[in-house]
């Protein structure tokens, strides 16, 4: 074999790597975020409305669900600014995108969890006078979040890897970061076994974080 | 029909229901006064907890009214049979209480937190005002050393327990208890059903749905027996469970009652 490996190259630029890191937690923690907003209200809102609201809503989630992630960025970044007058950067348009894409997740985990919530434990709320509001806020949100905690950890952490597809348009997050050191260094094996290694550490300290706020609000049953 | 001297705190008048074809309720009437311990018995299907679930409204019916100190629980009084707003349901509700055959505490509120959740929200009561409630009555059932224990670290008969707490401490009007210990090993029955007695003691108004009969002829003032959705026969402990009640359709239900429990 007359391959060498020589991380020299990567070392030295290492701070794209790293600023990459950082970046791609950035977009996944505040889409994450709008998606969690997203993605409760319209499961609130699913599990209370009729039908239209339910088919437009279902609408959405199987759109997402069914289109690549590459391709909803290229729509959103390329597609949308063509047919509409609108001007953004790609971060901007990324973390749009992915926003949409896991409040669509989100949504299916949130309608699954409340629909989840035992029907007595609702009983329970109107008997000793609860509003529906009161209901939703103080019975049903938090026995939801505890069934579906297991499912949005394993949401999250896909979540955050998803935000690889963000070098497609330029962001300089983690893969994009490494395809640079790959076009000036040519060190494609060495660079990408680091940043393997920075997902996959990053992803796994994601999840241990996620396990122990699992093991703080498990409901025993 | 109404009687101004003793008017009932409780009044069930004609109400009727289905599910589907199914009538599960066939023109009910029952009055209960303030004090009175009220046991519902009859074979399973024939339409008892769905009466008492009527009651807080916990389930609408299709005709008939059932008032709870002259109000009209789930309609509202303007003779259309218009359901209430659910803001005027809960405040409704809140003037009844409940506890259910599988308990169903919040998992995520400890025992006192269980009390204070309506105390808080519905009573506006402060927290502290609240945690000194949920205190007391932890104490009357038992329980003061398991205020901070959640639900899962309870057994059946001291959840059961906590369920009860939780109703009572609203200070309701009148209390429905819907085969409270069904759903408990035999051995934990007896201290659900002594909470229960201590309650009546109080003058607690009470409706149970309940399988024990030797606790229904002694807690009860009167007794109901349904069957086939309707109201079979009703009175005091020792004329529905004695034995020279002329009711072939009670008889045979308390007949096979024994046979299978003694």
């Amino acid at each position: 074999m007359g391959y060498t490996l020589n991380f020299n190259l990567i070392w030295r630029n290492f701070d794209k790597l790293w600023g990459g890191l950082l970046l791609s937690l950035e977009l996944a923690v505040i889409s994450i975020a709008i998606g969690i907003v997203i993605g409760l209200l319209l499961a609130v809102w699913y599990v209370s409305a009729g039908r239209v609201v339910r088919t437009v809503i279902a609408g959405y989630v199987e759109f997402i669900r069914n289109v690549p992630l590459i391709l909803l960025v290229y729509l959103v970044f390329y597609g949308l600014p063509t047919v509409i007058d609108v001007a953004y950067s790609a971060q901007t348009s990324f973390v749009a995108t992915l926003s949409l894409y896991s409040g669509a997740y989100l949504v299916e985990v949130f309608r699954s969890g409340l629909e989840a919530v035992p029907r007595g434990q609702i009983d329970a709320g109107k008997a000793i006078g609860l509003t529906p509001w009161q209901r939703l806020l103080h019975v049903r949100l938090p026995t939801m979040l505890r069934i579906t905690l297991p499912a949005l950890s394993n949401t999250f952490i896909s979540l955050f890897k998803d935000t690889s597809v963000a070098s497609v348009i330029s962001v300089p997050e983690l893969t994009y970061g490494a395809q640079w050191i790959n076009f000036n260094t040519f060190r494609i094996v060495e660079v990408y076994l680091v940043v393997t290694a920075m997902y996959l550490f990053t992803g796994y300290a994601l999840l241990y974080a996620l396990r122990l706020v699992e093991r703080r609000f498990r409901v025993a049953h | 029909m109404s009687t101004h001297a003793n008017p009932a705190l409780l009044d069930v008048s004609e109400v009727s229901k289905s599910f589907g074809s199914v009538e599960v309720l066939r023109s009910v009437s029952l009055q209960v006064t303030r004090g009175e311990v009220v046991t519902v018995i009859g074979p399973s299907g024939s339409g008892k907890t769905t009466l008492l679930r009527c009651v807080n409204f916990l389930e609408s019916y299709d005709s008939g009214s059932i008032r709870i100190d002259g109000k009209e629980v789930g309609f509202r009084e303007t003779g259309t049979r218009q359901r209430r707003s659910e803001r005027d349901l809960a405040a409704m509700r809140a003037e009844t209480g409940m506890v259910f055959q599988s308990f169903n505490l919040f998992p995520h509120l400890t025992a006192a937190g269980n009390i204070m959740l309506g105390l808080r929200k519905v009573r506006g009561k402060s927290s502290a005002e609240a945690r000194q409630i949920a205190e007391h009555w932890l104490g009357r059932v038992g329980l003061a050393h398991k205020a901070d224990s959640l639900p899962a670290e309870l057994s059946g008969g001291q959840q059961q327990r906590v369920g009860i707490a939780r109703a009572v401490a609203m200070e309701p009007k009148i209390l429905l208890l819907d085969e409270i210990t069904s759903a408990l090993d035999p051995e934990l029955v007896g201290e659900v059903l002594e909470v229960v007695r201590s309650l009546a003691e109080d003058g607690m108004t009470m409706v149970m749905v309940t399988h024990e009969m030797a606790f229904a002829r002694d807690a009860s003032s009167r007794i109901v027996f349904m069957a086939d959705g309707g109201v079979s026969a009703a009175g005091p402990p020792a004329e529905i469970l004695g034995a020279e009640i002329d009711n072939e359709r009670l008889r045979s239900f308390l007949a096979r009652f024994r046979a299978s429990h003694f």
